[in-house]
């Protein structure tokens, strides 16, 4: 069990916000990238502030908080290349940022105006997937995409893609990721399987899922696994670096065990306080992913006092326009629930979107009576 | 004319072949379909003419064969999977069911998910259990999936052609005990009729049996047979169990004023109720009597030695043609 909590873990910045040295990795940007990567962080998490908020007054229907995740998404997201694809559960708000995916799109989903309607392909960023693990497999097959495109492992710059699939530690319990992890391994495909190992799905922590280590698994599907230091950004990014390069380069897969935690409930839903103890919330609370890097820039002088206001008034103009744009989403217009689910609509839900407006207008007659 | 003559298994196999030839997105993806050719052989030869990038030899698990083809499908590709037999489908359930089918919808119509799911249904094999099962009410009672079902080589050639090209999901129903049975001349130039559709098979006024898949041809027999007895029995091949396509069985059943559906599959809940319910509301001046289901007994499938006792026949089918008639 000793090895669950004290891992062998990549880190390359403390959370004291000290750069520390990695036999293996390096992050390769410099300290604009990291400013840059700072303010991915402060606008994902006022993002998630404003749509839990927005939920508490009732404006969205539920809300999957990433709150202690930051770093986790956004340094794997950032580590992209715009011909990868990455494929999410329902909580990779980051990634999504990362994707250029407004965040309207994601609060439309949680409100229940839609259900995700951001276009793939225009960001190589799939739907939120609500199935636990069922993503992996897409993303799994995309990759197998990619080998019959040619699009691996030919050394051209901007052609060679990857993919990465997201999902959690309770996931990793389900056949769909580990019929993924044999699927990708048999046919050496370019996928990146990132598991955001936050302690907890739902109630049940991690110990319900493994007896061991989760990044160990890999090494039974014959591809590498390694695990990360989830709340540093700069040891997400360079891990997520490598496993991508490696994957089109045509080296095949391989896991990244990002570990981090859930500083939030699992959702609006539901309340931690019944299954956890506030000790290690608060453990956990010092190894926050933003303060590390807002230290980090501070000791290092890499940026004034003014960035810091900057992205602060640039998060409250953020909060403050999801907020209004929230609260202005209309409802959809109910007669439009019957299309889209093939390609041309059958006569079949043709007659009953017919039935369907007759009735309404019937209520309508009957409301002017 | 280029007539060829085909078993059903032939037929697939051409198809698919054409299919693959027409558009080089369209990938296979099944267990052992590879340098097997399938348990049934239905893919013999077209890992070694297109290759195995395009007929993959998959991992034995078929919720894989399905993700997996979604995210295929998301990169462009035209997946038409194999799942070896009707009972291994279900692991594969979830994919279908929650991915497969929804994905256009939860798009807002961006996405489409242009795969085939073909599956070897149906018994009469001397198979052991969960070889021989009949789920497709499972697939036409979920919204987003359209299902058809063959019964003869000629359809089977076009249809599996006009479902590869489908933009939308279809899962395919081969009656398997009818693959290497029956043969057909089939001319390949010929226009086909539309995959949606039904098609009346044999004209007839005393009263209108409707089947698909393996029970037209028991349809057929029990008209045949029905001769005798002074019976004109009308047959329709629904071939579409999602969408139906009721226009044709509307129009026999105000001309005859009788019908019974006849599929294996077991009766609770199954095509045959739902059938049986839009004829009655939209024929119900014309019934002379209520539509009667013949169609498997609502057990798990039985052992081999007594599946005959289980699946419906000529018998059957007369029977509850005479029971239809004396009302």
């Amino acid at each position: 069990m000793a090895d669950l909590v004290d891992p062998p873990l990549v880190q390359l910045l403390t959370p004291e916000g000290e750069r520390v040295e990695h036999p293996d990795y390096r992050f390769d940007g410099d300290d604009q990238t990291i400013a840059a990567l700072y303010r991915d962080l402060v606008l994902t998490r006022r993002v998630d502030t404003e749509a839990t908020a927005l939920q508490r007054h009732g404006e969205l229907g539920i809300w999957a908080s990433l709150l202690g995740q930051e770093a986790a998404q956004i340094g794997s997201g950032r580590a992209l290349a715009p011909q990868d694809f990455a494929f999410p559960t329902y909580r990779e708000h980051g990634v999504a940022w990362c994707r250029d995916v407004d965040p309207m799109a994601l609060l439309r989903l949680f409100r229940g105006t839609d259900q995700g309607t951001w276009d793939p392909d225009e960001h190589n960023f799939g739907l939120y997937t609500i199935v636990i693990g069922a993503q992996t497999l897409h993303a799994t097959g995309y990759a197998m995409g990619i080998q019959r495109d040619g699009a691996v492992g030919t050394g051209e710059a901007g052609r060679d893609a990857a993919v990465v699939a997201y999902f959690g530690d309770g996931a990793t319990s389900q056949g769909d990721v580990n019929e993924a992890f044999v699927y990708a391994a048999v046919m050496n495909a370019p996928v990146v399987f990132f598991c955001q190992n936050n302690q907890w799905a739902i109630s049940e922590p991690t110990t319900r899922q493994t007896r061991v280590p989760l990044y160990q698994r890999a090494a039974g599907f014959g591809f590498p696994g390694v695990r990360v230091d989830g709340n540093d950004v700069l040891a997400v990014h360079a891990v997520t670096t490598e496993a991508l390069q490696r994957a089109r380069e045509g080296s095949g897969p391989s896991l990244i065990e990002a570990f981090t935690y859930r500083m939030g409930a699992h959702t609006t839903t539901d309340d931690p306080t019944r299954y956890r103890h506030s000790d290690e919330v608060e453990r956990w609370k010092l190894r926050d992913p933003l303060e590390r890097v807002r230290a980090y820039l501070r000791r290092v002088n890499a940026v004034d006092e003014a960035f810091f206001t900057d992205i602060e008034a640039e998060a409250e103009e953020l909060g403050v326009r999801l907020r209004a744009e929230v609260r202005a989403l209309p409802d959809p217009d109910p007669t439009t629930l019957f299309g889209n689910v093939f390609t041309e609509q059958t006569p079949e839900l043709a007659a009953e979107q017919e039935e369907f407006r007759s009735w309404s207008a019937s209520l309508e007659t009957e409301v002017a009576r | 004319m280029t007539a060829t003559t085909m078993s059903m298994a032939k037929a697939l196999n051409a198809g698919l072949r054409r299919a693959m030839d027409d558009d080089s997105k369209v990938v296979l993806m099944g267990e052992d379909i590879g340098r097997l050719g399938g348990v049934f052989r239905i893919t013999d030869g077209l890992q070694k003419d297109f290759g195995d990038e395009r007929v993959i030899d998959t991992p034995l698990a078929e919720s894989g064969i399905l993700g997996t083809a979604v995210g295929l499908a998301l990169r462009g590709y035209r997946p038409v999977v194999e799942i070896q037999f009707d009972g291994f489908v279900y692991p594969a359930y979830d994919q279908i069911v929650s991915q497969v089918a929804k994905y256009r919808y939860r798009s807002g119509g961006r996405v489409g998910m242009p795969i085939v799911i073909r599956i070897p249904f149906g018994g009469g094999i001397g198979a052991v259990e969960h070889h021989s099962e009949s789920p497709e009410a499972q697939f036409a009672h979920t919204p987003g999936l359209k299902v058809v079902a063959c019964s003869n080589p000629r359809d089977t050639y076009w249809m599996i052609q006009q479902a590869v090209a489908s933009p939308d999901p279809v899962v395919f129903l081969e009656p398997k005990r009818l693959y290497h049975s029956t043969k057909a001349e089939i001319d390949v130039e010929a226009t086909p009729t539309p995959l949606f559709s039904s098609q009346v098979v044999r004209p007839g006024t005393s009263a209108t049996v409707l089947a698909y898949g393996p029970a037209v041809s028991v349809a057929m027999g029990a008209a045949e047979a029905g001769l005798a007895d002074g019976l004109d029995l009308e047959v329709i091949d629904l071939r579409t169990l999602s969408p139906l396509d009721m226009g044709p069985v509307h129009e026999s059943v105000r001309k005859t004023g009788r019908a019974v559906v006849v599929h294996e599959a077991h009766r609770n809940l199954g095509m045959g109720a739902e059938i049986a319910a839009r004829i009655s509301e939209e024929c119900f001046y014309s019934l002379e009597a209520p539509v009667l289901r013949v169609g498997g007994y609502d057990t798990p499938y039985p052992p081999s030695r007594v599946e005959e006792a289980w699946l419906p026949d000529l018998d059957r089918v007369l029977d509850a043609v005479d029971r239809s008639l004396a009302w």
